[in-house]
């Protein structure tokens, strides 16, 4: 059984546990610079928007990466736009899986 | 708190059939739910090991996507000062979203710091239901010979895709991500799919500071996102408060 990618956990536990001990255990710490605070904070929509974009529609082929807009990028926009409607990440997912695993039953995708 | 356990359980089951589609070993995608304990990074470093990402790359986004903790320790702070230090310690690791968002609302209904709840909302309602769940993906995920039969392997980017959403709260968030999508599609196409995620992760947050920020309530200690002040509401309304 490969354990090679524990170590790529302990590296990401390694960046992770500052960010939530800091505050607690630093007695003098008080909060980050109002902007960096802002920055942050937007940090986590723009990099899960890129990883699913990036993820979903864009097929990195031997010859270079191309645009492909296929029916799991409708699938995937159908999961946001649940969860922008419902709040429901879980009901997102299912119609998502639901949608890809019919098209593909079908012969379409 | 059982809304949140439920919650952790399901979102659990995936990331062990992601872990496993991506080819983690089960002590693999243990070692990531116990050492790392953060949802969305964690999907995140699922897909990126599939697609043959390096780790540095890898290591950066997590740092990126799980700097909001600092948000959440900054908060707790005040509250958890009175528990000897290295007891804050070990409550660090187990500081999740919605283990901030249960312990909040608890220590705001009791008036006080309660140490036990604390541990009772980040072990029972999150830590243990989340690995325990994990497992569970990972080792039903062999009674599934190709997920893509079935479109699992959509579960990825589409929840990468509803994380992204349930955090755009407001404009700013709304602008960051869409920059972060077009400037991420822009570079992948033009450079390398990585660079793009790098580059849309890094930059895209760039665009939505340069929204104005709306008038509204001064939130207390520190701005709260959008989804911890849901999932705050959710605790609230599930009695996690005892």
């Amino acid at each position: 059984m490969s354990v090679e990618l524990v170590g790529l956990a302990v590296l990401m536990f390694a960046v992770t546990y500052p960010a939530r001990a800091i505050p607690l255990l630093a007695p003098q710490f008080e909060r980050l610079p109002p902007p960096v605070l802002a920055y942050l904070r937007l940090v986590g929509p723009a990099v899960l928007g890129a990883i699913a974009a990036v993820e979903v529609l864009v097929d990195d082929a031997a010859t270079g990466s191309v645009l492909v807009v296929g029916p799991e990028a409708v699938a995937v926009l159908a999961c946001a736009a649940i969860v922008a409607w419902r709040r429901n990440l879980a009901l997102g997912l299912l119609v998502a899986i639901a949608f890809t695993a019919l098209l593909r039953a079908a012969g379409i995708a | 708190m059982g809304g949140i356990a439920v919650s952790a359980v399901g979102f659990g089951i995936v990331f062990g059939l992601t872990a496993r589609g991506a080819g983690f070993s089960l002590v693999e995608a243990v070692a990531f739910s116990t050492l790392v304990f953060a949802g969305a990074s964690q999907f995140a470093a699922a897909g990126m090991v599939a697609s043959g990402f390096g780790w540095g790359a890898i290591v950066l986004l997590t740092g990126l996507v799980n700097a909001r903790h600092l948000l959440y320790a900054a908060a707790l702070a005040p509250w958890l000062r009175v528990r000897p230090r290295p007891e804050r310690a070990a409550m660090a690791h187990v500081l999740t979203d919605e283990s901030f968002a249960l312990s909040l609302v608890h220590f705001r209904r009791l008036g006080v710091t309660d140490g036990r709840g604390y541990w009772i909302a980040a072990i029972g309602g999150v830590f243990i239901p989340w690995n325990v769940a994990t497992i569970v993906g990972h080792v039903g995920g062999q009674a599934i010979p190709d997920p893509t039969v079935l479109g699992l392997d959509v579960v990825f980017p589409a929840a990468m895709a509803g994380l992204a959403v349930g955090l755009a709260t407001g404009r700013r968030e709304v602008v960051a991500l869409a920059a972060g999508v077009a400037i991420g599609l822009a570079v992948a196409l033009a450079v390398d799919p990585r660079v793009g995620v790098v580059a849309g992760g890094v930059l895209g947050p760039l665009a939505g500071l340069a929204v104005p920020r709306r008038g509204g309530p001064a939130p207390e200690p520190v701005d709260l996102p959008g989804e911890v002040r849901s999932l705050a509401q959710r605790a609230s309304d599930d009695g996690i408060a005892p």
